[in-house]
């Protein structure tokens, strides 16, 4: 058998072997539609170069890449989507809208180690903060915050309380500061659906973004 | 595509095609973790255990973030609470619930570490790590200064 039959031999089977588990995959589908397109398109230019979609969400432990499926307690771990069954959906984080689960009493978090009938002290107190740019103006709402935490999660260490007093700009949130040390890690992430869940003040109808330096002193004007 | 190099081989595709399937299957995938889930290997590792995985989304169901962050005094910081298996059997961390009281006790080795050996402490599915450039820095000027 000459050496290239020996290859079509080995190639075909391991295309065969990706047929069948792309059948039974669909993300390897895709991968391997994807790479039979690249033979067509040179693979600088495919289509979604930066575009990071979150394949299959809530996998089970199991399935989910960092856990180890040569431990056999890795199959005695809860999957996710076993414990969302009846819970709000959302299209984001863990695709469960836990302040409406929280409301609506469909899960019951313990607010003292021990003690089950422990009530957290809410306080229904909402602070408005003006955004420069053409979003709607951010509204933090201390009524959601308190239910899961305490005051001194975030007083002073991340917030000084009082109204106005701190910094906060989107680079900060995104790089994991201010409201970001939650948003983006545990509490709902920050993505393009999650905007107005902050930026929920819609501005006045008369309001105009601010013109830029720049524009204003243009000498070609 | 496979047509027009035909001529100079077909076994030529089916190489590069077996070639490629093998890198796909071999590249890291970007992780599917759940949101919020923490693999903690200050030291695991080192002391041949795999690593530990906290998982946030399981714990919420049951507990505030306060008895976590406040009362049991876990910081908002993967990997930064230094936890050994002294603390924890001396009721600390994990062993504030993990004693056969609140939940099931420490012996149950393998369920607390299940991380993949070799794997870094990491905070998954976190926004930063799904940007995909670094996060804009602003000018330090005026403009951000007065959020008034
Ligand atoms: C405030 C209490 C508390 C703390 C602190 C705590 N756990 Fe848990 N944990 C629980 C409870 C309650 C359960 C559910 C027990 C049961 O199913 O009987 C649980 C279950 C688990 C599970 C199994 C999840 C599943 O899929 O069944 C893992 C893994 C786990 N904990 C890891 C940890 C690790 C690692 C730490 C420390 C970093 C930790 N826990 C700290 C209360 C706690
Ligand atoms: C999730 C974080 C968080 C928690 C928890 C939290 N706060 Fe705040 N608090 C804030 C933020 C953000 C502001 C606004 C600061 C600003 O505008 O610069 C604020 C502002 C305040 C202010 C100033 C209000 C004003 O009009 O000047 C007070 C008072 C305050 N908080 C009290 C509390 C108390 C009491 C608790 C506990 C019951 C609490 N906060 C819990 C984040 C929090
Ligand atoms: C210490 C952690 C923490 C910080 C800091 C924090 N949040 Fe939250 N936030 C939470 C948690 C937990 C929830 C509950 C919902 C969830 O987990 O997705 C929440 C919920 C919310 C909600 C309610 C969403 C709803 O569906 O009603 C808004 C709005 C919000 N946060 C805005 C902010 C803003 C704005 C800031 C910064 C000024 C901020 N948060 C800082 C933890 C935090
Ligand atoms: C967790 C809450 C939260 C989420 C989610 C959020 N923002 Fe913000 N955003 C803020 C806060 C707080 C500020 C600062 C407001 C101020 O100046 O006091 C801000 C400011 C801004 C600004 C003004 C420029 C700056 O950096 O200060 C823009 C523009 C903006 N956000 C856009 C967005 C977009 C687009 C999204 C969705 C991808 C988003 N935000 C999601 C809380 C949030
Ligand atoms: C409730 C969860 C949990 C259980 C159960 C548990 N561990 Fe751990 N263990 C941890 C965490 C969290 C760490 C810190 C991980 C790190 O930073 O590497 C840790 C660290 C360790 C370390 C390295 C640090 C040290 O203390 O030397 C060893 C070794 C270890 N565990 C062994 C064990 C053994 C053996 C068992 C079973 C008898 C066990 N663990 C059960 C959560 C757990
Ligand atoms: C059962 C205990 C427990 C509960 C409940 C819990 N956490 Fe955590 N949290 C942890 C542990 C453990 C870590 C990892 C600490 C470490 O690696 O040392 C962590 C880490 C974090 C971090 C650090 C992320 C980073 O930047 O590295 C944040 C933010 C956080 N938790 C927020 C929350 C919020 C918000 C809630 C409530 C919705 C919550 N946690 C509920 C145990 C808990």
């Amino acid at each position: 058998m000459s050496l290239k039959n020996g290859f079509v031999i080995v190639s075909s089977a391991v295309l065969l072997i990706a047929a069948v588990w792309s059948t039974s995959v669909p993300a390897a589908g895709n991968a391997i539609q994807g790479l039979l397109m690249m033979g067509e398109v040179s693979a600088a230019n495919t289509f979604n170069l930066n575009l990071k979609k979150p394949k299959n969400p809530n996998a089970p432990p199991w399935e989910d890449g960092i856990h180890d499926t040569t431990n056999e307690a890795t199959f005695n771990l809860q999957p996710p989507l076993e414990a969302y069954e009846g819970l709000p959906r959302t299209s984001f984080g863990n695709h469960v809208d836990w302040v409406k689960a929280l409301d609506e009493g469909l899960i019951k978090p313990r607010w003292d180690l021990l003690d089950s009938n422990a009530e957290p002290f809410v306080m229904d107190l909402d602070i408005v903060r003006p955004v420069k740019a053409s979003v709607p103006d951010v509204v933090f709402p201390h009524r959601q915050h308190t239910e899961w935490l305490l005051c001194s999660n975030c007083h002073p260490a991340i917030f000084i309380p009082q109204k106005g007093a701190n910094q906060i700009n989107m680079s900060a949130i995104l790089l994991g500061q201010k409201c970001g040390v939650c948003h983006g890690k545990v509490a709902f992430p920050i993505e393009t659906k999650t905007c107005k869940k902050c930026h929920s003040k819609p501005k006045p109808a008369d309001w105009q973004p601010p013109l830029s330096e720049a524009t204003l002193k243009n000498p070609w004007k | 595509m496979a047509l027009k190099i035909k001529h100079r081989g077909a076994w030529k595709p089916f190489v590069l095609g077996a070639f490629a399937v093998l890198l796909f299957a071999g590249v890291a995938q970007p992780s599917k973790a759940e949101y919020g889930d923490v693999v903690i290997n200050n030291y695991s590792d080192a002391a041949g255990m795999r690593p530990a995985v906290f998982p946030h989304w399981f714990h919420r169901i049951r507990f505030r973030c306060k008895v976590c962050h406040a009362d049991l005094g876990f910081k908002f910081k993967a990997g930064g609470n230094q936890i050994t298996m002294a603390k924890i059997i001396d009721g600390k961390f994990c062993g504030a619930c993990h004693n056969g009281e609140v939940a099931w006790s420490v012996e149950n080795c393998a369920m607390c570490h299940s991380g993949i050996p070799g794997t870094p402490t990491h905070f998954h599915g976190s926004t930063l790590q799904r940007l995909v450039a670094p996060a804009y820095k602003p000018l330090p000027a005026k403009k951000t200064a007065d959020n008034k």
